[in-house]
């Protein structure tokens, strides 16, 4: 019994290691990325088109839409990362009704590295938008007092978004592990069915928080226009 | 330790080289398509405007002409209907003239023919009168009918105080003449002129003197002859006289 995949190593070289969290993270990105290619090798600009690219047509301009309701203008520029998050974190959970499979989400390495790029990803994009200096600047509104509130809310929220996900994606895993040691019919099934829906719920909250931080950090100025 | 900051790294690369495959192979492509296909729609919209557009603008003109056209139809219905009339009635005229003609002509044709079934009635008449009369007397005549006659003839001969000449004279009569009666003759015409007796049957009865082409007879078909002469002559009226 083992609380993460991480403990599960494959192969080690000093500090290099492969570990399961890698292995069945690439999995993960090999689905993705060679699906996405085979569906979008043929893809039709006509009204005619085939059941799988209107089924990526539907994730895409779906993600889309919901970045676009969180408040970011210019979707496209967001999906690239904020889509990505979700199709990862929605996969890795997904899989999990493959016997066998360990969700990488269900290690704390894989959240917090997720959370770090969400670390990094909110000022990428805030100064990218209005700039270093009016970035910064919202750090002491209202006052030069919130500095200290506000970057504490910076990294608490980063390690509320690394344990949130770590944690309903482990237990759910664990849950099942010891369902199955007690009970090994019917409920790790239910369990299972429960995790799909929690895993779910977690992408799309994990890609949801991450735009909301990214549309803070892009529109503090909006505000302002709006009253000039 | 739950987590292992060698895995975050490499975690934190793959999730960033999985965002460049996403971009690479599902995010670009499937916005083009969707790019590309929206702007199709709109083009298709755009040409479905126009295409609109023409065929309102081509159901006015439509519209417009057959309005043109039902009025000019109109005009030229009138017009038509008016040339018509007029030379129905100039046909109905004409029609009416031939029929007054035609029946002028018939009315003259019907006179004729009454006309000629009449004059063929007549004479059909006149013949069949005549064959009667003809057969009737056929069937009376008689020598001693035709002795009378000869009597008249003798006494005639008399009152005329004819110039005979000498010469042969042919005496002609339908029965043969008793002997008294031919020394009659003889004795009238005297010695100077030689008398030849002959039987005529055609005379019906009656008698003949016929010399040098001047002609002497008292005949019932002399009568007839002339009766019927003078019918043909006028066709009403019956003449009878003694030819000579």
């Amino acid at each position: 019994m083992h609380l993460s995949p991480d403990e599960m190593v494959f192969w080690q070289y000093g500090f290099l290691k492969l570990n399961a969290t890698i292995v069945f993270t690439w999995a993960v990105m090999l689905v993705l990325a060679v699906g996405s290619k085979i569906i979008t090798r043929k893809l039709s600009t006509t009204l005619v088109r085939s059941h799988w690219q209107n089924l990526l047509e539907i994730v895409v301009t779906g993600i889309e839409k919901q970045i676009e309701e969180v408040g970011l203008s210019g979707p496209h520029k967001y999906l690239g990362f904020l889509g990505t998050l979700f199709l990862f974190v929605a996969t890795s959970a997904l899989f999990t009704i493959i016997p066998g499979f360990e969700p990488p989400t269900g290690s704390l390495s894989t959240t917090a590295a997720l959370a770090l790029c969400v670390f990094v990803a909110v000022p990428f994009f805030g100064i990218e938008e209005q700039g270093l200096s009016e970035y910064l600047k919202s750090y002491i509104k209202p006052t030069f007092i919130m500095l200290p509130f506000n970057i504490i809310s910076e990294l608490s929220r980063t390690l509320a978004l690394a344990v949130r996900l770590f944690g309903n994606m482990m237990s759910g895993a664990m849950i099942i592990a010891i369902l199955l040691t007690i009970t090994p019919f019917i409920f790790p099934i239910i369990m299972t069915v429960l995790g799909l829906l929690t895993g779910m719920v977690q992408a799309y909250i994990f890609s949801i928080l991450a735009a909301v931080y990214i549309a803070a950090a892009t529109q503090v100025r909006k505000p302002k226009e709006i009253k000039s | 330790m739950l987590i292992d900051w060698f895995t975050v790294i490499a975690q934190a690369l793959n999730f960033l080289i999985l965002v460049w495959l996403m971009k690479r192979f599902l995010y670009q492509p499937i916005l083009h398509a969707i790019d590309e296909r929206e702007k199709k729609i709109a083009t298709a919209l755009a040409n479905a405007d126009q295409k609109k557009a023409e065929a309102q603008k081509e159901s006015d003109e439509f519209k417009h002409k057959n309005e043109e056209f039902d009025r000019q139809r109109e005009v030229l219905l009138s017009k038509a209907t008016e040339e018509v009339q007029a030379q129905r009635k100039r046909l109905l005229d004409e029609a009416q003239s031939a029929a007054t003609a035609l029946t002028l002509k018939r009315q003259e044709t019907l006179k004729k023919d009454e006309a000629n079934l009449h004059q063929s009635i007549v004479r059909r008449t006149q013949q069949e009168v005549f064959a009667i009369a003809r057969k009737a007397l056929t069937d009376l005549a008689e020598s001693s009918l035709e002795e009378r006659m000869v009597n008249v003839l003798i006494r005639r001969l008399h009152d005329t105080r004819l110039a005979l000449t000498a010469g042969p004279m042919i005496i002609r009569t339908c029965f043969d003449l008793p002997a008294a009666q031919k020394n009659a003759i003889k004795d009238i015409l005297g010695t100077e002129i030689e008398a030849h007796f002959e039987t005529a049957p055609d005379l019906i009865s009656g008698i003949e003197l016929i010399a040098n082409g001047q002609k002497v007879a008292w005949s019932i078909s002399d009568y007839l002859s002339l009766l019927k002469k003078g019918v043909n002559q006028d066709g009403t009226g019956i003449g009878i006289g003694i030819e000579s």
